[in-house]
């Protein structure tokens, strides 16, 4: 699903990821950990697109990104859901219309995904928000709809940044539950957090791994969970 | 999605969602297209009465000429009469009729008032003379009312309607440059209003891209909204500088000089061409204005 070798990335003479090098199989629940500033972020932008590694190479849903058209890195965005600790709705519209966005975006047909969306709107528990704006509602139901967002266009992997960075314990779990049912349904998850209780908690429902990220270099840490 | 302009007509609400309704440059951008639409039609207006104005002093105004006899009152007669006699004979003279003392007074009304009495008036005999589509050979005519009727004096207002015409001419040139520059502000107006709204709303755009939108999607977008909000600023303009220009007071066709500055007849459709030359100038320059920035900004 993705492939690091020897990935590097940098702002300018700050180097940020140095020779990352590793497999992150389909179907796969991966935690991304370590400090503030280790690169996490940078790291989960390059899984979804958005920056390309200055040395090394990365492939993405089996592609390698360097020389890819904007076209192609379109349609591969629409096979990856992301989900941001900030969420980054647009505020002028609901959540049921934020949640079709990304259909809307790629051309499809809102109606002919209605039952899919009203599924969803009950998957997330927020059924009962559906008509109303993002700056109205909590920061627990914020995560959950950016999660549907992420989901509606059926994408074969999930990145998610720090998605329970702003929410309590209890939403934290409602949200890793969410994760791991869509990681049973085949999606490759990954997942940043600094939070260890959380990647606690996953053990024994789905196999998972942590990925430790410091001082720009990547490694297994501990046992699969 | 094609890029047809009749999108704009008929709507893309898929598109047009994803922009926020209300920005800084919403009310700018209708208000300044307005201004300028409001503008165009004055300039336009303007334009087609000087082109009116050239030709009534073209067409109208050179098929006539005046004759002035200024001659003792034992003469004046007999001199109008040979002058008479020699502009009936010569070619390219449609006609030649002696104005009575009731049409001079009238000409003279304006300035003198009406209580005056034509016989306390030393004035010169007039005689209105309609030339042809050729015209008589002036010199010629000259020599022979010279020969034949020493008072007279044959007046063909060349030596002011020339300078007429030809400030006519420029006015049209003024205005049109007008026009063409009223354009160019909108356009200039519009390729700010649209990188505007794309730099206010760079969140969304962000967003929008790591939703799989393409950038002709997003562009899209942009460019129905700066054009629909530029068009109806258009038209509003249109339409209040159509009234104003309908209440402009009718000129009476007895003045002859001032042939009405308000739009006659057909006139009146070429006010309605300004809101869609506007929507079409938008359309493009806001196409290519939204496609550069996402460009530059990707």
């Amino acid at each position: 699903m993705i492939s690091l070798k020897n990935a590097g990335f940098s702002y300018g003479s700050r180097a940020i990821l140095e020779n990352v090098t590793q497999e992150l199989a389909a179907g796969s629940f991966h935690f991304l950990t370590g400090p503030s500033g280790a690169g996490k972020t940078t790291l989960l932008k390059m899984c979804y697109l958005s920056l390309t590694p200055n040395s090394g190479a990365l492939e993405v849903l089996g592609q390698d990104v360097a020389g890819l058209t904007r076209e192609q890195i379109t349609q591969m965005r629409r096979r990856i859901g992301v989900v941001h600790q900030d969420c980054q709705f647009l505020n002028h519209l609901t959540i049921r219309q934020n949640i079709a966005l990304p259909l809307l975006v790629a051309g499809k047909n809102i109606e002919d995904n209605m039952e899919n969306l009203e599924d969803l709107l009950d998957w997330v528990d927020m059924a009962h928000r559906a008509d109303a704006f993002p700056e109205e509602i909590s920061g627990g139901e914020r995560q959950r709809l950016a999660l549907a967002r992420a989901v509606i266009m059926d994408p074969d992997m999930i990145v998610a940044d720090e998605p329970t960075g702003n929410v309590d314990w209890e939403m934290g779990q409602r949200l890793l539950t969410l994760l791991v049912e869509l990681n049973k349904m085949g999606k490759t998850i990954l997942l940043a957090t600094h939070d260890l209780n959380l990647i606690r908690s996953v053990k024994g429902r789905v196999p998972a791994s942590v990925l430790r990220l410091k001082e720009g270099q990547l490694s297994l840490a501990g046992a699969q969970l | 999605m094609s890029w047809n302009p009749l999108t704009l007509l008929l709507g893309d609400a898929s598109s047009d969602q994803v922009v926020p309704p209300k920005g800084r440059s919403t009310w700018l951008t209708g208000f300044a297209s307005g201004a300028m639409a409001f503008i165009a039609v004055f300039a336009l207006t303007l334009s087609l009465a000087v082109g009116r104005l050239a030709d009534y002093w073209t067409l109208d105004l050179a098929r006539t000429a005046t004759v002035q006899i200024v001659a003792e009152e034992g003469e004046m007669a007999a001199q109008t009469q040979a002058a008479l006699q020699v502009l009936r004979t010569s070619p390219g003279v449609v006609s030649a009729e002696v104005l009575n003392p009731e049409a001079q007074l009238a000409l003279l009304k304006p300035w003198l008032g009406s209580n005056l009495s034509v016989a306390t008036l030393p004035l010169p005999q007039l005689i209105e003379v309609r030339l042809g589509p050729d015209g008589p050979d002036v010199e010629s005519l000259k020599l022979r009312l010279a020969a034949e009727a020493p008072g007279a004096s044959f007046d063909d207002q060349n030596y002011w309607r020339t300078p007429i015409l030809e400030a006519a001419e420029r006015l049209k040139l003024m205005v049109a440059i007008s026009l063409a520059l009223t354009l160019l502000v909108t356009m200039i107006i519009v390729v700010i209003s649209a990188q505007n709204a794309l730099t206010a709303n760079q969140s969304i755009i962000r967003t929008l891209r790591l939703l799989g939108a393409r950038d002709s999607y997003i562009a899209r977008a942009f460019v129905r909204r700066v054009t629909l909000r530029a068009t109806i600023g258009a038209l509003v303009g249109m339409v209040l500088a159509m009234l104003v220009v309908f209440s402009f007071p009718a000129t009476s066709s007895e003045t002859g000089l001032l042939v009405g500055l308000s739009l006659q007849g057909a006139d009146w459709v070429y006010p309605l061409l300004v809101p869609l030359l506007v929507a079409i100038s938008t359309f493009f320059t806001s196409r290519i204005a939204a496609r550069y920035h996402l460009h530059t900004e990707a």
